[in-house]
């Protein structure tokens, strides 16, 4: 800096300046309001959600009370509806469907980081995210018009005639093979989550510390062994998280279910018999719903799955941040 | 000896036999994906032709198109992406440049992340009720911003950890030599951010070309060309809902092209997304 290069700047310069300043700070304080806000509106959705469904099923929820979540009949005509049929189909399909799904999606993990070449690891990976990617309804059309007629003529069948004489199982698997129902929708949604079970599993994999898994080696164990006497203890809270993720997708999946589940509104033991989950039901009679209390009570349908997913993705969430705590990602 | 010979022998074969397990679970995961589509060209191609883009939606029976399904997606998705983009970006700013170690970006991250996998059949109830119950009819608008409200995760969670992926030393220049706050973000952060948060709007847009739930009852269907946003609005995913559960072949068959479109075109964006950020992930 020269000690002296020109002379002081005149009053019009400096007033100029100081307005320039003014201007920066004002577009500065502007501009943090509006990304706050925007930030504030996220917050807002979510509450606008909760109360929107709080408020459309407040008549349904007065008019049943509680029994509404006890009652199995839902009767259009006489106006008296209950989600157990729904809420028992939901848990059901989500529960098969995660039973199915976590342990595929747990081995395609340990074959990425594992067994798999260098060379296929990434295309292979992609391939499996790019499942995630593919709309529900695409699943819902082939699922509908592959997948239920297969199961139909072949599996279904197949497992009515293995299973007829054994106690507990035939109930299970009682037929008519209707190709559509429970076990469907379950398969369906076993292979929607996959992609997300399978990519959680592998990012969590890969945040094992080399050295441990070189010391476990090192004393001679097997591939096996290092998987399950390290890997997977490490990185339990982070499988469950990604299981809980899936499952909370499981739960609130619309389009495919609904193509597939039958739309029954009634509990049978037989994982073959047509029923029905809160988001298919909700899906398919929404628009053709007359009557405020209808209305009323596909909306509370609604605010139960939201409560229920809310539960399990926070519950996911929080596990998942836990992990990241650890590896300070 | 030769107990901890067979010792060996057991844990040797247990070990195959799990990373056998596994390999069969990667082949069965593999061979899935091929299934549905291989199933979806070979369904979707023999309807596949210049008719299905420059006609409307017949009547039951008859031929047709899907020309007034694809521009009413293509017409709301724009829309959606209007107005949830920049409420998506601007939240994500907030959260990595201005309030990154405040509590109210915790809280913010934590909730996004549930809007990000929560149910989009309820945000088609809440859009319902607050938008299609007060204006009493089923509107393009309601739809659109029914898509919006599904974006907003979307963009939030990829600007903000492209924006974190910014060096602070690029920060720290911008402001030694004078630059506001928001010239920073807006000339250095953003601009070194940008495939990142390009990619977050072309993963929205991928996730919202498929979405049917939030649709059905916000938008509805519209067997006609409309242009009227405050009027039911045909899309893709609704007309491909409505085509395959009906009992009309030509229906079916129109609804399995439609399916095939919005998958390349879902795939598609994918793969331009990752492209876009794959020397990332490369590290």
């Amino acid at each position: 800096m020269t000690v002296v290069s020109e002379a002081m700047p005149s009053a019009a310069t400096m007033r100029a300046r100081e307005a320039t300043v003014r201007r920066f700070a004002l577009t500065d304080t502007i501009f943090l309001a509006a990304t706050r806000l925007s930030a504030i509106l996220v917050l807002l959705i979510l509450g606008g959600v909760a109360i929107s469904l709080f408020a459309g099923s407040w008549q349904a929820l007065s008019t049943f009370g509680l029994s509404f979540l006890t009652t199995e009949s839902w009767n259009p005509v006489t106006e008296n509806f209950g989600a157990l049929a729904p809420i028992y189909g939901t848990i059901v399909t989500a529960a098969v469907a995660i039973l199915i799904a976590v342990p595929i999606g747990i081995g395609i993990a340990i074959f990425l980081t594992e067994l798999c070449p260098r060379p296929l690891r990434r295309p292979i990976g992609i391939a499996v995210e790019l499942l995630a990617g593919i709309p529900s309804i695409i699943y819902g059309i082939w699922g509908l018009f592959v997948f239920a007629p297969f199961l139909q003529t072949t599996v279904q069948p197949f497992f009515i005639n293995l299973f007829h004489d054994v106690p507990g199982l035939s109930s299970l698997f009682a037929g008519p093979p209707y190709g559509i129902g429970l076990l469907t929708s379950a398969l369906i949604l076993a292979i929607m989550v996959l992609p997300f079970i399978t990519s959680i599993t592998k990012d969590v994999f890969d945040t094992v510390p080399a050295v441990l898994k070189e010391s476990a080696y090192g004393i001679g164990c097997t591939t096996w062994e290092v998987t399950r006497r390290v890997v997977i203890p490490y990185t339990r809270v982070g499988i469950m998280g990604g299981v809980m993720l899936g499952l909370g997708r499981a739960l609130g999946e619309t389009m495919a279910v609904t193509f597939v589940i039958g739309n029954a509104h009634r509990i049978s033991a037989s994982l073959f018999a047509p029923g029905t989950t809160i988001s298919a039901t909700i899906a398919n009679e929404f628009t053709e719903a007359d009557g405020d209390l209808y209305t009323s009570s596909l909306v509370a349908l609604g605010l139960i799955l939201f409560v229920i997913t809310f539960l399990i993705l926070a519950a996911a969430r929080y596990m998942l941040m836990r992990i990241d705590a650890r590896t300070g990602a | 000896m030769s107990t901890s010979l067979s010792l060996h022998g057991r844990r040797k074969t247990r070990n195959s036999v799990m990373m056998t397990l596994c390999v069969v679970a990667a082949g069965i995961g593999l061979a899935w994906l091929a299934l549905i589509l291989g199933a979806l060209v070979y369904k979707g191609v023999a309807g596949l032709s210049l008719s299905v883009f420059t006609e409307m939606t017949p009547p039951p029976g008859e031929a047709g198109g899907l020309l007034n399904a694809i521009a009413g997606s293509i017409a709301m998705t724009i829309i959606a992406i209007a107005v949830g983009t920049p409420i998506g970006v601007l939240a994500g700013t907030y959260m990595a440049e201005y309030g990154r170690f405040s509590k109210l970006t915790t809280v913010v991250r934590f909730i996004n992340d549930i809007l990000l996998s929560a149910p989009s059949i309820i945000v088609g109830l809440f859009v319902y009720e607050l938008l299609v119950r007060p204006m009493g009819h089923f509107s393009a608008i309601a739809g659109a911003f029914a898509l919006a409200i599904l974006v907003i995760p979307v963009v939030v969670r990829t600007t903000e950890d492209m924006l974190n992926l910014v060096p602070n030393a690029l920060r720290e220049a911008g402001t030694a030599i004078g630059a506001p706050r928001w010239v920073v973000i807006k000339s250095v952060a953003y601009r070194a951010a940008l495939s990142g948060i390009v990619t977050g709007i072309l993963l929205a847009i991928a996730r919202i070309s498929g979405e049917t739930a939030p649709l059905l009852f916000t938008a509805l269907n519209n067997q006609f060309w409309s242009s009227n946003l405050n009027a039911p609005m045909a899309s893709l995913p609704v007309t491909i809902f409505q085509f395959a559960l009906s009992p009309y072949e030509e229906w079916q068959q129109l609804a399995w092209t439609g399916a095939l479109i919005i998958t390349l075109t879902v795939l598609a964006l994918s793969i331009v997304a990752r492209s876009l950020t794959g020397r990332r992930e490369d590290k």
